[in-house]
């Protein structure tokens, strides 16, 4: 009897255990293993130990990718998180129609990122798009987002007089324009998820502290944004884990993908470059690592980091 | 001061709903204008004529119908077989014990967590060497298996009442059928869940069909939008029609199950 349901149990996962241990645990055993090969798509497999690794340390274009990275992951996710907490408030007061508004903010988050990505790629065009039409309707001069390599802080602070290169001229122009575009398409499904957590909030709480003469500001800092930790915490770690992992946009919005002059290039877009255009898998394997590395190592520091604050209900 | 405030209330929701509504508006307007108001600058926000010449254009130009069925076959594809190895596994966690279950379980978590372009290039290999690269064996196995549909679907089966097993089980039910006639009947709104994470995740799936697929005949909506992008960079009127029709069925869709849908992704906490 127990030697039967033992082999139920066993019958009843095999599909998925097979599944799962061919095309996620095989590739990701496989993953560290050719990390420490020089492995090309044709020719022999050649042990070359830490190469890939060290190789990462003067590869200009990997420091570059990576500050594009850093400079994307540190601008979409605290502005998206901001306005979502914003608009999730505005969105829990007594309102009209709060279920419109609720449906038109949360489309972006079911059309396809190619698709946004080729409409705002035309809405962003620096000769006829809509944004510097509007730009010049209100007298702005039109910019030239996509084709622009300039670092926002080099555009920011050349009237002053500082010449800031490299890492520290910041995100360029165009990789602003993907920014803003992420910013839109995450926004409203963090809405959603602050909204719930808004509405966990017993009603109480409010009341009380409404009795101890407690002015709006001092309820949203002293008891919103406490009892909603737990929710800003979880988008404070999948949205930055989604933002790492971003690929789509750079690869359909910039010309040439990545760029121009690199400044568009992303963490995983350079991996896909390595690997798919340049067929160095054993260094894109390097590559993956480290973005594997940046993933779990956030994880943990927020962790840490959030643990003591966070207000767990 | 309180009606002021309110003002200001929605002042600020209109400008976001406008904000979110604009490239959409932008999107399905240029797609139907001629390519010569399309480049007028500054803009007209509506087309002198509606013209549907460029959803026609598009589908002339590349085989979108091919693109829809292929994605169409891949998304029934997974979504079922997805269905039928999560709700056997979640069953077996759940309900059956056996030894190195919880370890096997632990396991698939942590599988869940690592992200997809670490595994990306050695799935590969793996594939090319199956020779199931260009095929839908690579669109669909792979992703046949899915942990977070497994972790739902347990959750959910460990709620249901253990009289209802015992009742099953003096009626003589053996654990194929109890999970069949007892467990699944129970679980429809865990099981659209499953079904609708499917369905937009394989919709809107992109660099996965753009590494295992190489020919113009295997291509998915989205690869294929794609390339249609890079082949006319320039022709937005039809870039913009194209966009429309491949992302219409989602929002409609999203639009007659729009809770349900909201509710999925508010439990998932993960998105694309």
């Amino acid at each position: 009897m127990r030697r039967k349901s033992n082999l139920t149990g066993y019958l009843f996962i095999l599909p998925a255990l097979l599944v799962i241990a061919v095309f996620r645990f095989l590739p990701i055993v496989q993953a560290i293993r050719m990390s420490f090969y020089r492995w090309g798509i044709a020719g022999p497999l050649q042990y070359i130990g830490l190469k890939n690794f060290s190789r990462l340390f003067i590869d200009p274009k990997f420091y570059q990718s990576l500050g594009n990275t850093f400079w994307y992951v540190i601008l979409v996710v605290p502005i998206t998180l901001v306005l979502s907490i914003l608009f999730a408030q505005l969105l829990n007061k007594s309102i009209k129609g709060r279920s419109i508004y609720r449906t038109i903010y949360y489309l972006p988050a079911v059309t396809s990122i190619v698709a946004i990505s080729v409409v705002w790629k035309w809405i962003f065009d620096a000769d006829r798009g809509i944004l510097n039409a509007i730009f010049n309707f209100i007298g702005i001069e039109g910019l030239k987002w996509f084709n622009d390599p300039r670092g926002l802080f080099e555009l920011l602070l050349s009237p002053a007089g500082l010449a800031l290169k490299g890492f520290f001229a910041g995100p360029s122009l165009a990789l602003c324009a993907l920014i803003i575009m992420s910013i839109w398409h995450n926004v409203g499904y963090c809405i959603i998820i602050v909204l719930a957590g808004l509405q966990n909030i017993p009603e109480q709480y409010y009341e009380a502290a409404r009795i101890d003469g407690a002015g709006s500001n001092k309820i949203f800092w002293s008891i919103t944004i406490p009892l909603l930790s737990p929710t800003i915490f979880f988008l404070f770690i999948t949205q930055s884990i989604i933002a790492f992992n971003t690929f789509t946009p750079v690869y359909v919005m910039t010309q040439p993908p990545g760029g121009p002059l690199g400044s568009t290039s992303l963490l995983i877009f350079y991996l896909y470059e390595q690997s798919f255009r340049l067929w160095n898998l054993g260094y894109a394997n390097a590559i993956a690592f480290v973005v594997f590395m940046i993933v779990f190592g956030l994880a943990q520091i927020q962790k840490k980091f959030f643990e003591k604050r966070v207000h767990y209900a | 001061m309180h009606e002021r405030g309110k003002v200001l209330v929605y002042i600020l929701l209109i400008t976001g709903a406008i904000w979110m509504l604009l490239p959409f508006f932008w999107m399905v307007s240029t797609s139907l204008k001629t390519q010569d108001e399309a480049l007028k600058f500054p803009p007209d926000i509506l087309p002198k004529k509606m013209l549907i010449s460029n959803y026609l254009e598009a589908f002339r130009q590349v085989d979108f119908s091919r693109y829809f069925l292929n994605t169409i076959i891949m998304t029934i594809g997974t979504t079922l077989l997805v269905f039928l190895t999560s709700s056997l596994a979640a069953y077996a966690f759940a309900r059956l014990s056996f030894p190195g279950r919880d370890l096997i379980f632990m396991v698939f978590l942590a599988m869940m967590m690592v992200p997809m372009p670490v595994y990306l290039v050695p799935s590969y290999v793996i594939l090319s060497k199956l020779r199931w690269i260009d095929t839908f064996f690579a669109l669909i196995v792979p992703w046949s298996a899915n942990v977070f549909s497994i972790f739902l679907l347990k959750q959910h089966f460990q709620t249901i009442p253990q009289e209802l097993f015992d009742a099953a089980r003096i009626d003589g039910l053996n654990d194929l059928q109890i999970l069949t006639r007892v467990v699944l009947p129970l679980s429809k709104a865990v099981l659209i869940t499953v079904g609708i994470f499917q369905v937009v995740t394989n919709w809107n799936s992109f660099l996965w069909p753009l590494i295992v697929t190489h020919s113009n005949s295997m291509r998915t909506i989205q690869t294929g939008l794609s390339y249609f992008a890079q082949a006319e960079s320039t022709n937005f009127p039809l870039l913009c029609a194209a966009s429309t029709f491949t992302t219409m069925p989602l929002i409609v869709l999203y639009l007659l199950a729009q809770r349900q849908i909201m509710e999925s992704y508010s439990r998932s906490g993960l998105k694309e």
